[in-house]
C-alpha cells in the first residue's frame, strides 16, 4: 500500500552553502493494516522520513530524490493542492504534543468535526452525529458534552485521544503516529496504546509508529525500521529484530534498555549520535561500534538482504554472508 | 543498621487554591499528604508515581525550596526546619540536586567551569587555582575530560550536559543528591551511560541518592528500594526485588501492567486500569485509588488504608491484605 523507495530529503541552509542529509536513501513497504514501528535517536530522522511522505516539509527542507508510492500514486510529484486532498483523508497524523495539535480557541467539535466538514461534506445533524461517533470510538465519555468543551478543559490523555479522533475524522488508510504518548503518564500510554490497538482491529488502518522506546515497538509492532543518521541500518519482522539483531546499532539499542526486575549492568553505547552537518566517513555508526573493522571507516556498507525478509546495513553482516 | 542520612516524618504539603475573592471558601490541594521514608548512606532510594501525585513536591520539601506544611524532615539526626547559619550551609552543600532537563538546568552564559565552581564559591574559602582542581576532579569523576571546563553548555549535548549537571552536583561534600527524572529528557542510547554513571559514582563516593521517575523499569534498576506514590501518599514501598517479584498494591500492580514489554512475545498485561489520576483538588474519600481499583471492596470508599508491613519486607496500604492486631503505624519506609 505504501512504498517508499530511496528516499532523499535534505536540508539546505546558508543559502544552499550548507547541506544536511537527514533522510538519505531511505526504502521500506507498508502493507494494509500493519504496523511499521520507526525506531531511532533524535535526529536520525524518522520525523522527516514522516513528514516528507506527508509533503509538510519546512521551508529549508527538500526531497531530492526517490519515490514515496501510495496505493499506486507517488506523492512526491504532487502539488500542494492535491497533497491536502489527501491529507487528513486518506493519510492522518498524529503528533506528539496533543496541547500543540489542538486549537485553543475552538471546541473539540469545531476540531473533530473540521475533515468531515471538508472531505466528505457533511453538515448539521450528519456532522454532529459522525463527530459523536468519533469521540466514542476513542472513548471519551459522554460525548454529547464533551464535545462543547476546548482543549484547556481535558486532561493530557483526553487531548491526545481528541487527536486520534481528528486522525480518524478522514476515514484514513494510513495514519502516522509521531511519538504520540512520550507526554502521557504510564498509565494513561497503555490505554492509548490499547485503545490504537483496537482502532486499527476495527478499521484495518496502517501504522506507522515513530518512536525511541523499544517497548512500544515490542507491543505495537509487525515489523521495524531502526534509523541512524539518516539511513535504515536495519529493518524486518519484530521477532525477528528482537530475537537475532544483525546491526551491531540494533544490538546495543536493545541492550541499552533496562529490564523490569534485572539488576545487570547496562550496555552502554559509547559517545553521543552524530552531527548530521558533519558525519563520519564509512559507516556513519563506526565511531560507537564496538565490532567495527577498518573498513567500516572508509566504505558505507549496502543493504544485506537476509532470509526472513530483514535487510540489515553492515559490513560485519554482509562479509559473514560471503564467508560462509 | 546505621542511622539513616534522611528521614522523613509524616510529611505533609498543602496548598491553598482560592475559589473566591479574598480568600473565602479557599481549598487545599494536598500534594503531599503525610509522607514517611528513610533514606541510608550510599542507598539509592526510588520514588516512583505519576504525574501529580506529589513526587516533586517531596523533592522541593527536601531542597527546602518549599516549608513543610506538617511533618519533618531529618537529616543526619537534625531537623532541617531547625537549621540556620552555618548549620544551614553545610545542608545545602550536602545535599544537591540533578533536575530532569539539563538545557534549562545550566545556564547558557556560563562556562562549565563557573557552572561547577559557583557551588565552589558560595561554600568554600578555597582558592581559585584550588577551585579549578577541584573542577577538574569532579569532570573526570562524570568522564569528561578536564579541556571541557572551557566550554559553553551549548556545545554539548543532551548526555554530555547531564553529566555536567552530575558534576556540578558532586563539586562540594555532597551527600545526598536528588535526581528528578534525570535520564527521561535524554537519548535511549545515552540512558544507560548516565544510569551506568551514577551507579558508578554512588559505589566510589557512597552517596545516597533519592530518584524520582516514572519509567518502572529504570527506576528498579537504579534503586535499593522504591516507594510507589499515588495522590499524595505512599502506597507501597519495597526492597526493589521483592517489589518487582510481587507488587501488592492494586496501583503497583497496574503501573507493573502499564510497563512495556521487553520482548514481542512477553506476555501481554492482563490488565490495565481504567481512569486517570484523579484532580488533588477532590481527592477521593477511603482509599484515594478505589476509584480506579478492580479490587476495590465496600470498605475502600469509607476507609482509608493505613501503611502495614507487608509480606517478604516493606509496608503496603490496601485493605486487600489484612491488618495483623493490634493496629500499629509503622514509621519510615
Amino acid at each position: 500500500m505504501l512504498e517508499v523507495t530511496d528516499l532523499r530529503t535534505h536540508f539546505f541552509t546558508f543559502g544552499g552553502a550548507r547541506v544536511v542529509k537527514a533522510v538519505d536513501g531511505v526504502s521500506f513497504r507498508l502493507r494494509e493494516g500493519e504496523t511499521l514501528g520507526l525506531v531511532g535517536e533524535s535526529g536520525s530522522g524518522k520525523t522527516t522520513t514522516c513528514m516528507s511522505i506527508v509533503g509538510l516539509l519546512p521551508r529549508a527542507g527538500r526531497v531530492v530524490g526517490g519515490s514515496v508510492l501510495f496505493e499506486g500514486e507517488d506523492l512526491t510529484r504532487k502539488s500542494q493542492r492535491e497533497l491536502r486532498r489527501i491529507r487528513g483523508r486518506r493519510i492522518a497524523m498524529i503528533l506528539q504534543d496533543p496541547m500543540a495539535s489542538l486549537n485553543p480557541l475552538f471546541t473539540i467539535f469545531r476540531q473533530v468535526a473540521e475533515p468531515a466538514f471538508f472531505h466528505q461534506h457533511l453538515r448539521g445533524r450528519t456532522l454532529r452525529e459522525r463527530v459523536r461517533h468519533l469521540l466514542e470510538s476513542v472513548r471519551i465519555p459522554s460525548p454529547e458534552w464533551r464535545m462543547r468543551d476546548y482543549p484547556h478543559q481535558m486532561s493530557g490523555g483526553m487531548r491526545q485521544r481528541i487527536v486520534g479522533a481528528i486522525a480518524l475524522a478522514g476515514g484514513p488508510r494510513l495514519v502516522i503516529a509521531d511519538e504520540p504518548t512520550t507526554n502521557l503518564d504510564v498509565t494513561i500510554q497503555a490505554q492509548y496504546l490499547d485503545l490504537l490497538k483496537d482502532i486499527q482491529r476495527e478499521t484495518g488502518v496502517a501504522l506507522i509508529f515513530v518512536t525511541h522506546n523499544l517497548g512500544i515497538v515490542a507491543k505495537m509492532c509487525d515489523r521495524v525500521a531502526v534509523m541512524y543518521a539518516g539511513k535504515i541500518i536495519e529493518q524486518g519482522p519484530v521477532r525477528a529484530l528482537f530475537d537475532d539483531p544483525k546491526h551491531p546499532y540494533t544490538r546495543a539499542l536493545l541492550g541499552s534498555v533496562p529490564k523490569l526486575g534485572s539488576k545487570e549492568p547496562l550496555y552502554a553505547i559509547a559517545g553521543q549520535p552524530p552531527n548530521l552537518a558533519d558525519l563520519p566517513s564509512g559507516c556513519a555508526f563506526h565511531p560507537r561500534c564496538p565490532e567495527a573493522v577498518p573498513r567500516c571507516a572508509t566504505e558505507e556498507p549496502g543493504d544485506v538482504h537476509l532470509a526472513g525478509g530483514s535487510v540489515a546495513r553492515c559490513w560485519l553482516v554482509s562479509d559473514g554472508l560471503t564467508r560462509s | 543498621m546505621a542511622s539513616p542520612v534522611l528521614e522523613v516524618r509524616g510529611l505533609k504539603k498543602h496548598f491553598p487554591v482560592r475559589q473566591r475573592l479574598l480568600g473565602r471558601g479557599a481549598t487545599w490541594v494536598k500534594a503531599v499528604d503525610g509522607v514517611d521514608f528513610a533514606i541510608h548512606g550510599g542507598e539509592t532510594l526510588g520514588l516512583i508515581g505519576e504525574s501529580g501525585c506529589g513526587k516533586t513536591t517531596t523533592s522541593k520539601l527536601i531542597l527546602l525550596q518549599e516549608v513543610p506544611t506538617a511533618g519533618s524532615i531529618a537529616f543526619e539526626g537534625r531537623d532541617i526546619a531547625d537549621l540556620a547559619g552555618a548549620e544551614l550551609m553545610s545542608y545545602r552543600r550536602a545535599v544537591q540536586v540533578v533536575f530532569q532537563d539539563p538545557f534549562s538546568s545550566l545556564s547558557p552564559r556560563m562556562r562549565v567551569r563557573d557552572i561547577i565552581a559557583e557551588p565552589l564559591e558560595i561554600h568554600t574559602q578555597l582558592a581559585r587555582a584550588a577551585i579549578g582542581e577541584r573542577v577538574a576532579q569532579v569532570l573526570a569523576l562524570v568522564g569528561l575530560e578536564a579541556d571541557v571546563a572551557a566550554l559553553f553548555p551549548h556545545e554539548f549535548s543532551g548526555g554530555q550536559r547531564q553529566r555536567i549537571a552530575i558534576a556540578r552536583a558532586l563539586a562540594t561534600d555532597t551527600r545526598l543528591i536528588v535526581l528528578d527524572e534525570p535520564v527521561s529528557a535524554l537519548d535511549v542510547s545515552v540512558r544507560a551511560q548516565i544510569i551506568n554513571q551514577l551507579e558508578h559514582l554512588q559505589r566510589t563516593l557512597s552517596v545516597s541518592y533519592l530518584f524520582i521517575g516514572h519509567d518502572l523499569a529504570t527506576v528498579a534498576h537504579i534503586s535499593h528500594r522504591i516507594a510507589v506514590m499515588y495522590l499524595g501518599k505512599i502506597v507501597e514501598s519495597a526492597d526493589s526485588d521483592s517489589l518487582c517479584a510481587r507488587p501488592m498494591h492494586p496501583y503497583t500492580q497496574a503501573l507493573f501492567a502499564a510497563a512495556l514489554p521487553s520482548h514481542p512475545d512477553d506476555p501481554p498485561a492482563e490488565r490495565t486500569i481504567a481512569g486517570e489520576v484523579p484532580s488533588a483538588l477532590r481527592v477521593p474519600p477511603g482509599c484515594r485509588f478505589h476509584p480506579r481499583c478492580p479490587s476495590a471492596m465496600e470498605v475502600c470508599s469509607r476507609v482509608e488504608p493505613i501503611l502495614q508491613p507487608r509480606e517478604g519486607g516493606g509496608e503496603v496500604a490496601c485493605h486487600l491484605y489484612p491488618q495483623p492486631a493490634p493496629i500499629e503505624r509503622s514509621r519510615g519506609a
